[in-house]
C-alpha cells in the first residue's frame, strides 16, 4: 500500500445516505456528496475524525489495525495512551491495566504516559531556547499538526520538533524489553492503543520522521470488552506503575501544557476551538503566548472517536487516578535527551491542497471566476449541492468538479424561466 | 504587471463583534493563491493591525486587497478623522484608542510601527478632517 496516502478515515459507501451532516463538520473542506454518496478529498483529509462522530449511520469507519495482528511478532508489548485509564469506572490503579492487557496476550505492557514525561523534558529544554518562534505549538495530536499543514502553513515553523509520546515509549519499551530478555528488538512488535484515526495514519505514515517506532494501532473499541473484563482479576502492583502524574495528565486537554511547566501556556480543545485560536496566532495577537497546546478532540485525547467512555467521565476518571501515581514528579534524568531519538529528523511541510493552481497566475484567473459565480449563488449555504458552503461549491465549479445545475436553487430559477418561456410560447400560438 | 485580483472589505467604525473578518478572509484568499508562508505571515501581521486600526480609530473605511505576479497590497482607505500628526504616531508606544477600545484590550500603541516593520513598502497619507489612506506591498519574489 501506498502509505503516503493512508488514511484510517473510510467511508462505508453502502451505509452512507448522502445527507450533509459529515459534509458540514469537516475542517478542511475534505467532503463531497456526489452520486447521492459521500466521498473524501485525500489531499486534505487530516484524519480529526469529526465525520465519525457525526455519522448517524455510521457510515465513516477508521481503519486500524485487528487484536489479531499482534501475532505477527515474536515478542508483542502493548503501549496504552494515558486516556485508556479513564474508560475503567472502578480502577484500583493504573496497574491492573497494564496487568490486564498482560492477561490478554501482551508480553509486556509499557505506558505511553512514560514517553510523555520524556517528551515533557524535552520540550522543557526547547522552550529554554528564546530563537524558537514564539508561541511553540505542540506536536502530539497529529489531527492539529496535520490541520497546520493544510491550512496554516506559515505556523509550521512554530511546532516544536520532539516526536510524540507514542513514538519515544515505543523506542524506549523495545530497548528495555530487547536487553531485559537478550532477544532481538526486531522481533518485538509495539501496539499503540489508540483513542484516534489520527495516531493509526501518525503511525503508518508519520509526520517528521521516514519510519515509525510503533507496529500498530489497535483501537481502545476493539479490546475495551476483552480487557474489562480482565481487568476485573487483575492485580494491583504500584511498583509497576512507572509514568508519573503529569505523563498520565496529557490524557486530557491542559496536560501538556501542566507537564511543560511554563506560564504562558494555553491549552486549546475541540478542532473549532483550536481553529479560532490558531487565526489569532498567525495575526500575532496572542503577543505572550509561550506555549500552545491544541487537541482536536474536545477534552482532549479522552474525547478521542475510538474510545468506549464519553469525554466528561473519562476526565474525571483521569484526573483521579492522575493524582495517585506513586511519582507526583517528572523523573526524567538528563542522560534520556540523547540516549534515543525524541527529536524529528526531516522538516515538515505545507500541504498545497487548498491551493487552487500550482501556478500564481492561473490561480488569480480562478479566483475571479469564483468570485463572479459565487455572486450568483442564493448564499444558503445548504449543502445540497453536495459542498459544504456555496463558496465551496464555486470552487468546486471552477475546479471541474461540479456543474452550476447540480445548485437546486439555480435549477429552480433555470425551471421557472422555461416554465415562463412555454407560457408564453403557448399564448403567443393561440392568437 | 496588471493588477489580476482586487477585493475590498467594508470596515465599520467600533464594530469590534466583527473585527478580524476581513483579515481572516484576505489570509484564505492568499493562501488558495498557495502565497509563501513568508509573504503570509507577515501580510497577517499587517493586515490584522489595519483592520483593528479602522475600527479603532477611523469612522469607517474600506480595507482593499490587490494581487499581481509581483506582489501582495493591503490599501486601507477610510472617512476621517485623519491624523495631525503622522510622525508622532508612528513612534512606537504611541496610541490614540479610546476609551471602549482600551477596556477590550486594544490599542497596545504598536500599531502602525508594526505595519511598518512587515511591510516591504509603506506609505501613509493623512488629511484631518478628510481621511486616512494607508498603502502596504508586500514583495512575492
Ligand atoms: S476525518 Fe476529519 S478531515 Fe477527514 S474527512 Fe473526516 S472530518 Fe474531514
Ligand atoms: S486530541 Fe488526542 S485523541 Fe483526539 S485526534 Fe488528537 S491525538 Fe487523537
Amino acid at each position: 500500500m501506498d502509505t503516503k496516502r493512508f488514511h484510517s478515515v473510510r467511508l462505508e459507501g453502502d451505509k452512507c445516505r448522502g445527507c450533509t451532516n459529515c459534509l458540514k463538520r469537516c475542517p478542511t473542506e475534505a467532503i463531497r456528496v456526489r452520486g447521492g454518496r459521500a466521498h473524501i478529498i485525500d489531499e486534505r483529509c487530516i484524519d480529526c475524525g469529526e465525520c465519525i462522530r457525526v455519522c448517524g449511520y455510521h457510515a465513516k469507519v477508521a481503519v486500524t489495525d485487528p487484536l489479531s495482528s499482534i501475532s505477527r511478532f515474536r515478542y508483542k508489548i502493548a503501549l496504552p495512551a494515558p486516556s485508556l485509564y479513564g474508560q475503567f469506572k472502578e480502577l484500583r490503579g493504573i496497574s491492573q491495566v497494564l496487568n490486564g492487557l498482560k492477561q490478554m496476550g501482551f508480553d509486556e505492557a509499557f505506558e505511553v504516559a512514560r514517553g510523555a514525561d520524556v517528551v515533557s523534558r524535552a520540550i522543557r529544554e526547547r522552550l529554554k531556547n528564546p530563537d524558537l518562534p514564539r508561541p511553540v505549538i505542540s506536536s502530539a495530536c497529529p489531527a492539529i499538526v496535520r490541520l497546520i499543514q493544510v491550512r496554516f502553513p506559515d505556523l509550521i515553523d512554530h511546532i516544536v520538533d520532539v516526536r510524540q509520546p507514542m513514538e519515544v515509549a515505543a523506542m524506549i519499551a523495545k530497548r528495555e524489553f530487547a536487553r531485559k530478555h537478550g532477544v532481538d528488538e526486531k522481533e518485538i512488535g509495539c501496539f499503540f492503543i489508540t483513542p484516534c484515526p489520527a495516531k493509526v495514519t501518525a503511525v503508518r505514515n508519520p509526520i517528521g520522521h521516514e519510519k515509525s517506532a510503533v507496529d500498530g494501532a489497535i483501537s481502545v473499541l476493539e479490546i475495551y470488552g476483552l480487557l474489562s473484563s480482565q481487568i476485573r482479576n487483575a492485580p494491583v502492583d504500584i511498583t509497576i506503575e512507572t509514568a508519573s502524574d503529569l505523563g498520565v495528565g496529557w490524557a486530557r486537554s491542559g496536560g501538556e501544557c501542566k507537564a511543560v511547566s511554563v506560564e504562558n501556556a494555553m491549552a486549546v480543545d475541540g478542532i473549532e476551538n483550536c481553529i479560532r485560536v490558531l487565526e489569532e496566532i498567525e495575526d500575532n495577537r496572542l503577543r505572550d503566548l509561550e506555549f500552545f497546546e491544541g487537541a482536536a478532540c474536545t477534552g482532549g485525547c479522552v474525547g478521542g472517536p475510538l474510545n468506549f467512555e464519553n469525554n466528561y467521565v473519562a476526565r474525571s476518571n483521569v484526573t483521579r487516578l492522575s493524582s495517585r501515581t506513586p511519582n507526583p514528579e517528572l523523573n526524567v534524568d538528563s542522560g534520556m535527551m540523547t540516549k534515543y531519538e525524541l527529536y524529528d529528523s526531516s522538516r515538515i511541510l505545507p500541504n498545497s491542497a487548498m491551493k487552487l493552481d500550482d501556478d500564481l497566475i492561473e490561480a488569480m484567473r480562478k479566483m475571479e471566476r469564483i468570485e463572479a459565480i459565487y455572486k450568483e449563488l442564493p448564499g444558503y449555504d445548504c449543502g445540497s449541492c453536495g459542498s459544504p458552503t456555496c463558496r465551496t461549491f464555486a470552487e468546486d465549479i471552477v475546479q471541474g468538479a461540479a456543474t452550476q445545475m447540480d445548485c437546486i436553487h439555480k435549477m429552480k430559477e433555470q425551471l421557472k424561466i422555461m416554465a415562463q418561456q412555454m407560457v408564453n410560447l403557448a399564448q403567443t400560438t393561440r392568437e | 504587471m496588471a493588477v489580476l485580483l482586487e477585493k475590498s472589505f467594508p470596515v465599520e467604525a467600533g464594530a469590534y463583534t466583527t473585527a478580524g473578518e476581513a483579515s481572516t478572509t484576505i489570509k484564505r484568499t492568499l493562501k488558495q493563491l498557495g502565497i509563501s508562508a513568508e509573504v503570509l505571515r507577515h501580510v497577517s501581521v499587517a493586515c490584522y493591525e489595519v483592520e483593528l486600526n479602522l475600527v479603532i480609530h477611523s469612522l469607517g473605511g474600506t480595507l482593499t486587497l490587490l494581487v499581481d505576479p509581483e506582489k501582495v497590497t493591503l490599501i486601507s482607505k477610510d472617512i476621517g478623522p485623519g491624523i495631525p500628526d503622522i510622525d508622532k504616531a508612528m513612534t512606537e508606544g504611541f496610541s490614540t484608542a479610546n476609551e471602549e477600545a482600551r477596556t477590550l484590550g486594544f490599542g497596545a500603541g504598536m500599531g502602525l510601527p508594526n505595519m511598518k516593520r512587515n511591510a516591504t513598502e509603506f506609505d501613509i497619507q493623512s488629511e484631518v478632517g478628510v481621511g486616512t489612506t494607508i498603502t502596504m506591498s508586500f514583495a512575492l519574489k
